[in-house]
């Protein structure tokens, strides 16, 4: 891979840091008046997922991580490995579990993820922003309740529990956003 | 950004910035300091080794945009001028940033027969004045020595710390890559990194700088014996924002500093540069004991205002050019 220096720092470049891949989040030039100038950099690494801040001289260059983020289509798990699918190559990439993370309890078949692949291999796994699911265990709905507000816990059919209206019953079908794991509305069938 | 055709800084801090400069000009000119305007293009400039210079061609020539304009200035010192003061641009090349442009507004000037801390004492009446102006609560004003400052926060004496314990401070606090840097470089790492956030807010003065950060300003022993240069450093809410010193007028020993400067830039493969002579032969003809100190308008303009980046206070910062 390509060495990238301070200068072409910018949010969202992927560098190798520690021998861990690591994404950078903000990047700040710092200088005093007579002194050396340093870069004073934010990182999420790639792997623990953890947020570290480094500071290098101006000029100094890391080496970029072989990481490239590919939309994937989610195929199924044999109870090892959840398995992606390139939409153009039909080639597949098996996920371990640690990579599908947080991911697994929105993901149903079908749906497009984006997978960060490192040297090849499926790092993480980022599922859409929004997914639709059916939910499979909540309490009775109060039909007619549907003004006022109140939630109560459902369990969706990956797995997932959200809160959602009162009103729900199992078998509804919900939309909910997996960046912030909240209840959107319902979808009519 | 070729959609960027609008200033940064809106019409109302404009005008605030136009009487800002106007009030920055009344100072000086109610004190008697005369306003000297020098060139921004030079066949030569300085030597210092974190300081990048615009180069340019003038004539068939080479010209350097100044990034400051102390020698000019300390050229009109030597020649009879007594106090002066100047307020204009300067250019530093690779500084671009929330708090950078390669472009800046500078104000500049000397007191003759002045200590720096006669000096630290008008930077804080004019910017008091400043203040008082757009009617804020009375400013707090500190002043600390570098080392007392630097103990404080890191508890090693930055004087007298071996250069291995630094190195491996500025590890912990920067990175890696920290292990094999100078005591100027780890100091300044350390300073901005650990020191500066914990600063209180209104102006704090810092004095006495480390000898190895000397750059023009002389050097003296400190109440605990130590060398340590008369320069200081103004921070205005944790933010530096001026740099004086008490002037080193001894040529023979400004001519080695700069030797070192040019020994450094081979050493970082930075382009060379020579020694601006006609400040040598100013200095040689005699330079009057005097203090000088820099300030970056631009931030004295972010902090009077509030803003977060040079960008909201200049019209157009280097992304809109």
């Amino acid at each position: 891979m390509a060495n990238y220096s301070t200068n072409e720092f910018r949010s969202g470049l992927k560098l190798m840091l520690d021998g861990d891949p690591c994404s950078i989040l903000e990047n700040e030039f710092v200088k005093p008046g007579k002194g050396q100038a340093f870069s004073r950099v934010k990182l999420r690494n790639l792997k623990t997922g953890r947020v570290v801040e480094k500071t290098f001289k101006s000029g100094e260059s890391l080496e970029g991580a072989d990481v490239i983020d590919m939309d994937m289509q989610y195929l199924y798990e044999d109870g090892d490995f959840w398995y992606f699918m390139e939409p153009d190559t039909y080639e597949q990439h098996q996920a371990t579990e640690q990579a599908v993370g947080e991911a697994l309890k929105w993901l149903s078949e079908q749906d497009t993820c984006v997978v960060t692949l490192y040297n090849g291999a499926p790092l993480s796994v980022v599922p859409p922003n929004h997914v639709e699911l059916e939910i499979v265990e909540t309490d009775p709905g109060l039909r007619g309740d549907t003004a006022q507000g109140g939630s109560k816990p459902a369990k969706l059919i990956t797995g997932a529990v959200v809160k959602v209206p009162l009103f729900l019953d199992q078998g509804d079908v919900v939309k909910v956003d997996t960046r912030t794991g909240e209840y959107q509305g319902r979808v009519k069938e | 950004m070729a959609d960027h055709w609008q200033p940064g800084i809106t019409t109302s801090s404009l005008r605030y910035r136009s009487e800002l400069l106007q009030k920055l000009r009344n100072f000086f000119y109610q004190r008697q300091v005369i306003e000297v305007d020098v060139p921004v293009l030079a066949r030569s400039t300085v030597t210092d080794s974190n300081v990048e210079s615009i180069k340019s061609q003038v004539s068939g020539g080479s010209g350097y945009l100044q990034t400051s304009p102390e020698y000019f200035m300390k050229r009109l010192l030597a020649a009879g001028c007594d106090d002066i003061f100047c307020l204009g641009k300067a250019f530093r090349d690779a500084e671009s940033g929330r708090r950078h442009n390669p472009e800046f507004t500078i104000l500049e000037w000397y007191r003759c027969g002045w200590n720096e801390h006669q000096l630290m004492d008008e930077v804080a009446e004019l910017i008091t004045q400043l203040t008082d102006l757009s009617a804020q609560e009375g400013l707090s004003v500190t002043k600390r020595s570098y080392g007392e400052c630097f103990q404080s926060v890191l508890g090693v004496d930055p004087h007298s710390a071996e250069l291995s314990s630094l190195r491996q401070l500025a590890v912990t606090v920067g990175s890696q890559s920290w292990g094999q840097e100078s005591r100027a470089n780890c100091l300044d790492l350390l300073f901005s990194l650990a020191v500066e956030p914990q600063l209180s807010d209104g102006l704090v003065f810092i004095y006495d700088y480390p000898a190895c950060q000397a750059a023009l300003a002389q050097t003296h022993l400190n109440t605990h014996n130590q060398l340590v240069s008369r320069r200081f450093e103004v921070f205005f809410n944790k933010m530096e924002l001026a740099n004086g010193y008490m002037e080193l007028t001894d040529a023979e020993q400004q001519r080695q500093r700069f030797g070192k400067d040019c020994d450094q830039r081979r050493a970082s493969n930075k382009p060379e540069l020579a020694i601006d002579e006609k400040l040598m032969a100013a200095l040689d003809h005699g330079l009057p004991p005097c203090a000088g100190v820099a300030l970056g308008v631009d931030r004295l303009l972010m902090q009077l205002q509030g803003a977060t980046s040079i960008d909201q206070v200049m019209a157009f910062s280097w992304p809109r050019c």
